[in-house]
Order: structure tokens, then sequence, then C-alpha cells
């Protein structure tokens, strides 16, 4: 009978090599169709009338004038909202036979608001209303008292956002009294429990359907207003409706990374050895509360710390899940305040990183990623001291991180069922964010099955499949890849009974290998996986696979716990303050690999994402008007292909990583790309900036500080 | 929505129509010059609009009426009305490229032109340049060397480098950065699409 656990690497046919994701054609030639591309027929256009103010009361919303617009079938209003509590809050929707009706129907529709004071300042800690979180472990003043040198430093990063280029929303439909919605989201098999007091319908009434979706990266777990006003709309109308954010909408109130800016004293010995650190850090995200991000990151067994968090409410849109919530941040302040100690003792940044790494929870597996890391971008030959001493404006230098995430696989379940004649399928109700689910889930069980990728069809994207977890924290593909291949394997083992029979021997005698059923390690005794299907009769085979997280861990299936390490080679032309990207270097963990091209692709994706937060992105807010004044994307910006420099990835596999079985993959690279940037920079100008992004301004600033001088 | 196989004059006047009705500038006419013949001797005859007009479109070979304001972007008129929804809304104002299509062979992004000015011209959309089943070399290229994840950018970029492979056989990484420099990518994909463009501009897999 075949085992669940994962085959050994010789057996592999799949797992592991490199696959070009099965979906592939569909999105280069436009096929693909995602909830945007949705057309229904008879299908009405909404747009969302939203608040000019960060706040106010609202005394009165007017659609009188909005609904007798020609084309306009219905105006939607909240009549429950009171006060706004920033720019860019839903008030009002207007759906119409076309988008361009909607659009000047919703300016027409007249909302009375008195104008209250606003507050979107987020970096001074002194706006804190809220009591502060205090995290203090050891004793602080005999860790400083053992320190021969103390590092003081400030630093910050600025709230950014998830800026999806598919927006969100969703097509809505009634019909014959179920409901069809088509959601971008990253939660197919839960999505319609943010209904359940908006629709009187059961989830097997509510048909949710999202084939391909575009980017979600934390935003996309809820239904969200908008998935409300499309029910109350479809049903208003009796007409399917169209609601996708505008980009301006959608980069103020769909989601954000909230900022966090910190005051940290580090105290070390000479050698380098930590003694104590103290951290003072404060932030916002939007209108809700505040969790500090963890400081020291990844050194977590430093004996005497302290973290105080203030959180800061502001007048802004509120923060949504970001890509390893509060790591990023976290790791960049701990990062730059570690890279600032180390050149205050005069001492190589990595050594430092290095003399310290007993405080991480996985100081072998860091060491040896650190000295591939160092390995591939030439450190030992290029390294230099803080201050690049060379001549000319253009000073290089080299910025170390390190990171960690955890990643175990969610719930997930996942019918496969092995038809009489010799097709298959597997069932999911998971979604597929750009990641390859459908290629992953395809390539586990035709492994299991000993049959060709092709011959598997995978069915997600719906709710009525089997369910499964929401795609977050880096825990679908531990979710996905263990509960397909449990249902594989049932599958299996209930053919391989129905050929041993034919062939005479017992079942746990036969494997499934190269489109046959045959004797293990003999194959004297075989049958094509066509004719042992043909022996069904009728019926097909369907068996479920279930991943329950706890089991799996203890079976070696799926775990968590994965470190990363990143060097950054910048160029900084210290005339113009512009940063240029070299290199920047991955050494990635992340267990056993189902796709080592998915997973690069993984890898590659969050360097550019970070390489984008290190160098470009931030919400700006005007304090006066209480307005981003940069919800679009020319001056949100992201690094074009131009800016990103060269990207080597290194996954660490082998023996001490693919027994550890599969561990999620879609945060930690994203979380040390700005820090090492951010300490590369420090090294190549001699001082540190401060904040990010490290735009040519701060630079500059940086430098003037400094005397201008770079060394 | 049906199929048109003349050019209707009609359509000149609203295009010429909607500029004078509207009062439009010197900034907007320069965008639409140069003005034909045609379009002077139509723009005598009034204006229409700011109402639905008949605007007729070709589109991957097909010439197709649709009805729509003269406000219309070709990119709305290709998702709305068409159903054609390769290029994509996402910055909607001709920073991302998302949108990019080929108008007359030359990458524009279709967010940013009207659909009236795209009357008489071929378009072409990443519908048009290959299928699942028979990808072009750009496509093929972009499948191996998986240049896309969520693929919600991969339309607008394909296209724009089907445009730059064509235009630049045996292109360089330096010429490729440049020549793919008006599109964005969110999930990072940049790092395949430069091996993709490469090889298919070195001419592995066949014509773009």
């Amino acid at each position: 009978m075949a085992k669940v656990d994962w085959p050994e690497a010789s057996k592999r046919t799949l797992i592991g090599k490199r696959i070009s994701r099965t979906d592939g054609p569909l999105k280069v030639t436009g096929a693909a169709k995602y909830s945007y591309d949705i057309s229904r027929p008879g299908l009405l256009y909404v747009k969302l009338v939203t608040s000019p103010h960060p706040k106010a009361e609202i005394s009165g919303i007017d659609g009188t004038a909005a609904a007798a617009v020609p084309g306009v079938k219905a105006v939607w209003k909240d009549e429950e909202l009171q006060e706004v509590q920033y720019v860019g809050q839903i008030v009002a929707a207007v759906a119409a036979e076309t988008e361009e009706i909607a659009t000047d129907a919703a300016h027409q529709v007249k909302v009375e608001y008195r104008v209250r004071e606003h507050q979107v300042r987020d970096n001074d800690p002194a706006l804190s209303k809220d009591k502060p979180s205090n995290l203090t472990v050891g004793n602080l003043d005999e860790g400083f008292a053992k320190a021969d040198v103390t590092m003081n430093g400030n630093y910050g990063c600025p709230v950014i956002t998830h800026c999806c280029l598919e927006p969100h929303g969703q097509v809505t439909e009634y019909r014959d009294g179920e409901l069809y919605i088509w959601p971008s989201t990253q939660n197919v098999s839960r999505y319609s429990d943010g209904l359940r007091n908006d629709v009187d319908l059961p989830q097997n009434k509510i048909h949710v359907d999202c084939q391909h979706m575009g980017g979600g990266f934390g935003s996309k777990f809820d239904t969200d207003k908008w998935g409300k006003i499309g029910v109350t709309l479809a049903k208003m109308t009796g007409r399917p409706v169209k609601i996708m954010l505008d980009r301006d909408t959608e980069l103020m109130i769909a989601g954000n990374r909230p900022s966090a800016y910190a005051k940290i004293k580090v105290g070390a010995k000479r050698d380098g050895t930590i003694t104590a650190v103290d951290a003072e850090v404060w932030g916002t995200g939007g209108g809700g509360g505040y969790s500090a991000p963890p400081i020291p990151y990844v050194f977590g067994k430093i004996p005497n710390r302290r973290l105080v968090g203030k959180g800061i409410r502001t007048n802004r849109g509120g923060q949504r899940a970001w890509r390893a919530p509060n790591h990023p941040q976290g790791c960049f302040l701990t990062m730059s305040a570690f890279a600032d100690t180390a050149a205050l003792l005069k001492m190589d940044e990595l050594e430092f990183f290095q003399r310290n790494i007993q405080f991480t929870d996985r100081p072998t597996v860091y060491t040896e990623e650190l000295n591939k890391a160092a390995e591939l971008i030439g450190y030992k030959r290029r390294a230099h001291l803080r201050g690049d001493a060379s001549p000319g404006p253009i000073k290089r230098g080299l910025g170390v991180s390190i990171h960690t995430w955890g990643g175990q696989g969610h719930p997930s379940e996942c019918d496969v069922t092995i038809h009489p004649d010799g097709s298959v399928e597997a069932a999911c109700g998971t979604q597929d964010l750009g990641v390859g689910t459908r290629t992953c889930i395809a390539m586990v069980v035709a492994e299991t099955l000993g049959i060709p990728l092709q011959a598997v069809k995978v069915k997600i994207g719906r709710n009525e499949y089997p369910q499964s977890g929401a795609s977050g924290g880096s825990t679908t593909i531990g979710g996905i890849s263990v509960s397909s291949r449990q249902g594989a394997t049932a599958a299996l083992n209930a053919l391989l009974e129905v050929a041993a029979k034919r062939l005479g021997i017992q079942p746990d005698l036969l494997e499934a290998r190269d489109g046959q059923i045959r004797e293990v390690d003999n194959g004297s005794k075989r049958i094509s996986w066509k004719d042992a299907c043909a022996l069904l009769g009728p019926s097909p085979i369907t068996k479920r696979g279930v991943n329950v997280p706890g089991e799996s861990a203890k079976a070696n299936l799926a775990s968590q716990g994965v470190g990363g390490a990143q060097i950054a080679d910048v160029s900084v032309d210290i005339e113009t303050g512009i940063v240029t990207m070299n290199e920047l270097v991955a050494v990635q963990d992340c267990g056993l690999i189902i796709n080592l091209k998915l997973a690069e692709s993984q890898v590659y994706g969050a360097l550019i994402m970070g390489i984008t937060s290190a160098l470009y992105e931030e919400a700006v807010y005007d304090t006066r008007t209480g307005k981003m004044l940069n919800a679009d994307m020319e001056f949100y910006r992201l690094a074009g292909i131009k800016d990103v420099g060269k990207l080597t990835v290194h996954m660490m596999t082998g023996k001490g990583y693919d027994d550890r079985g599969v561990i999620g993959l879609g945060e930690p690279p994203v979380i040390s790309p700005a820090a090492a940037i951010a300490n590369a920079v420090a090294n190549a100008v001699g001082v540190r900036v401060p904040q990010l992004p490290l735009t040519p301004e701060r630079v500059l600033a940086a430098l003037a500080q400094r005397g201008g001088s770079a060394a | 929505m049906q199929d048109e196989h003349e050019h209707p004059d009609v359509l000149s006047v609203s295009r010429r129509g909607f500029l004078k009705g509207f009062g439009a500038g010197t900034a907007a006419t320069s965008l639409l010059s140069p003005l034909s013949v045609r379009e002077a001797e139509a723009a005598e005859r009034g204006f229409v609009g700011p109402g639905a007009v008949p605007v007729v479109l070709t589109v991957n070979g097909r010439k197709q009426t649709i009805q729509a304001e003269p406000c219309v972007t070709l990119l709305d008129a290709l998702r709305n009305r068409l159903d054609i929804t390769g290029p994509k809304k996402v910055c909607d104002r001709g920073t991302c490229g998302a949108c990019t299509v080929l108008v007359d062979d030359k990458p524009v992004y279709a967010c940013s032109m009207l659909a009236i000015e795209a009357e008489g011209k071929h378009i072409t959309t990443v519908e048009g340049l290959g299928t699942p089943e028979k990808l072009n070399s750009v496509q093929k290229a972009f499948v191996e060397h998986d240049a896309q994840q969520c693929g919600f950018c991969t339309s607008g970029f394909v296209t724009a480098a089907t445009a730059f492979v064509r235009k630049h056989p045996n292109a360089t990484i330096e010429q490729i950065r440049s020549g793919l420099g008006g599109n964005l990518c969110r999930c990072g994909t940049y790092a395949g699409m430069l091996l993709a463009v490469a090889d298919a501009a070195s001419g592995k897999g066949g014509r773009a």
C-alpha cells in the first residue's frame, strides 16, 4: 500500500522539480478570467461615493438627483453611517447601465458633512493616546552595565499599501433565489461568512467562484463593505452588479501596512556580543489598535530587552495583514540598529551578526545561510567598514539581514477522484493568488498516482469544493500539499486493492509508477494505469484527504519555522542621493519544496516587493487636509524592471531541509530586503539614512547632517 | 454590438464633434492630430454626443460596432462593450501598462486613448497574439520562465514585449530593461521576464 509520507529524493518524479505553472498559457493569452473580468447578462456597473473628509459627521445623503440620471438603476445610501473617519470611506453607491453613467451619477449624490478636526500624523510618540504596551525581559540596567559601547538610534518606516493590481471587489448576482459571487479573494471557502448578517441563505446557496485573482498580499480575506453593498444592489435591481474599487479608493481604504518609528538603544561588548536592547516604537494602522513590531527581531534570546509600543490612532484607512505582518518593520528597525552598533564598534557587519547568532532560534541554519549568502555576493572580497573610502561620487556598500517566519500549513480538505476511464480529478476549496497552488496540487496528485502532470484535472476556487483555509501567513502550500497527498494516497490504495485481486498478489506489494500499477522494486506483475482503472466498473473512487496541522507536523508532512539571510549590494550617488540596486542575494529555507521553479519565483517576487518598499513606497498624507497625496500609481511608485538590479536566489534543500516536510514561503523572503538595502546604503555612504523609503532627498539630508562626507 | 463591414462617416463626425462640442483646447487637439481631411469635413456637420454614438472598432481582425459615449476609453470599450478582458484596468491613467494593446502594431495604453480615436485602426490585444493552444514566442517564453504570478500585469507585459521583440530582435538585457520600463508588476516577476524576453528576442521559439 502507498504511504502518505513524502517520497525520498531518488524516487521523486515531479516534487522538487522546476515545473512551469499549468495555468501559465491561460494567463499569457488573456484567457484567464479574473473577478474584474466577469461579465454577466444584464450586468450593472457600480461606482462608490466616498468621503472627501478625513473626519466629519454626516447629516444627510440625498440620492434623488443621482437616481434621476437616465440609466441609473439604484442608489444605495449608508443610512447607519453617522460619522466618517477617513478620506475614501464609503458613503453611498450607484448602480447604472454603464460605468460612465455610474461615475457621472455618483458625482450627483449629495452628502451633507459637518467637518470635524482630524489627525493623520503618525511620526510623533506624543500623539499616542493609548496605554503603551510593554514587554520587558531580564534586567536592562544590568545589561547596559555589561556593555562596552551603547548605540542610540532613531529609525522609521512609513505606512505602505498593498497596491494589488486587481483592486478589491466582486460581481454579485441573484439567480433563482440563490446568490452567485465572483470576488477577488484570498478566502474562497469562508468568503460567505462575512455575509451572515446580510443574507438569509445557507452557504450551499451562496456560490463563490474565484478562478484567478490579481494579487492579495494579505488584504483580501474579508467580504468587506463592498461585498455587502454588492448583495444589496443585486437584490435592489434584480440584476448582476460589478463593484471594483477605483485605484485611489483601493490605495486609501483597502488595506495598508502600519508604520513603525523607533528609538533603539543597543548595548554591546567590545567583541560584539549584545548585552541589552531597549526599544520604544510607535506608529499607526489607522483608527484601530496598534501592535508593536518585534524588536529585537530574530535575535529574540538577547537576555535583557524591553519593547514599548505606542499606537497612534489616525483618520486614515485601516491596516490589513501585509505580507509577513510586522516582520519587515521589526526586521528593518532591528537590523539597522545592529548594523549601527557594529559600525560603532568598527566591526564587520556580517561578523557582528554571526557573533550574536546564538540569540536566534536556529543558529546553525542562520550561520549556514549567512555563509552561503556571503559566498554568493563575494562578501569577503568586497566588504569594507562603514563608508566607501574610494574616490568619486559613487559609493558602494553591502548590507546584511536575517529573518524568520512560521508557515505551518492550514486546515485543508481535498477530494481526489479516480475515474474508470483513468482520468483523475482533485477538488479543493483553495485559491491561487499567483503562487501556483493549482500546479502544486496537480504535481502532488500526479506524483502520488505515478501518472503525468497533465492527466490530473485540478478544481479549485469554488466554495462548493472541500473546505480549505484562507491563503495567508504562508499556510497554503503546507495545507494543500498534505490534503492532496492524503486524498490521492487513499484513492490509490483503493485502486491497488482492486488491481491486486486481478494480479493475484497482496496490495501492499504494489506501487503506482510510470503510468502503471506494478510490483514494488520488481515490476514483473503489472497492469497499466488505464487497465487498472477500468477494473473499477462504472463507479469512480473518491477519497478525501484532510490536513490537520498538528498531526501533519508530527508526521513531518508539513512543519513550520524557516530562516533566511539576505545581502544587498548598492551604489549611492552622493551628489544626487540616488540609490541603485546592484544585487540582492537571498538564501532561504522552506522545508520540502514542491515546485522549485515556483518557489524561486516567490523569492524573486518578494525581493522586488522588498526593494520597492526600501526605495519608493510611502503613503504620503497631508496633515492639513488629511488626504493621501499619492493615491495613484505615478506617485505611489512601484519598482519597474529597470530598478531592481541583479537578483540571486538560493534555496536550501536536501538533508536537514527536505525531511522537515512542506513549509510556506510567501512571507519570509519579503522581510529582509529593506533592512539589507538600508544597511548597504549606510555601509556605502558612511551615515545612516534612518527613514524608509530611501529617497534621494533623505539620502542627501543624512549626508548633509554628517557634513556631506561619505567617509 | 454587431459586425460591420463598412466604416460609416458618422463616426468621424462624433470624434470631431466631441472635440468641438466640449471646447477641447490645443492639448486635446494635438493628442488627436493629425486630423484627416475627412475629419475636418465631418466637423462641419456638427458634433455628436455627449450621448452614446456608434463606434466601429477593428479588434484582432474583427470589425465590430459598439454604442459608446465619446468619452469612453479604448480600454473600457474593449472590456465593457466587447468583453475583451485581456487588457486590464489597473491605474487607469497611463502609468502601469496593464492595459497595453497594439494600435497599428504600436504599443499603446488603452486607458489613455479614446475608443473613437481608435476607429479605422487595427487593434491587437493579447488575445490576438496567441491562444493557450498556440502561443507566440513571447507567450511561450513567459510560461517557460514563469514570468508571471498573479498574472494581472501579464497581458500588458506580453503585449508590450511582443511589440518590443518585433522591433528589436537580438536585444540586449539593458535594451530589454529600457524597453519594458513602461509596465509595472506588483508580484515581482521581472527576473523571469528578462529571461523570457531575451529568449524571445533571440528568435528562440519562433516569431513573436
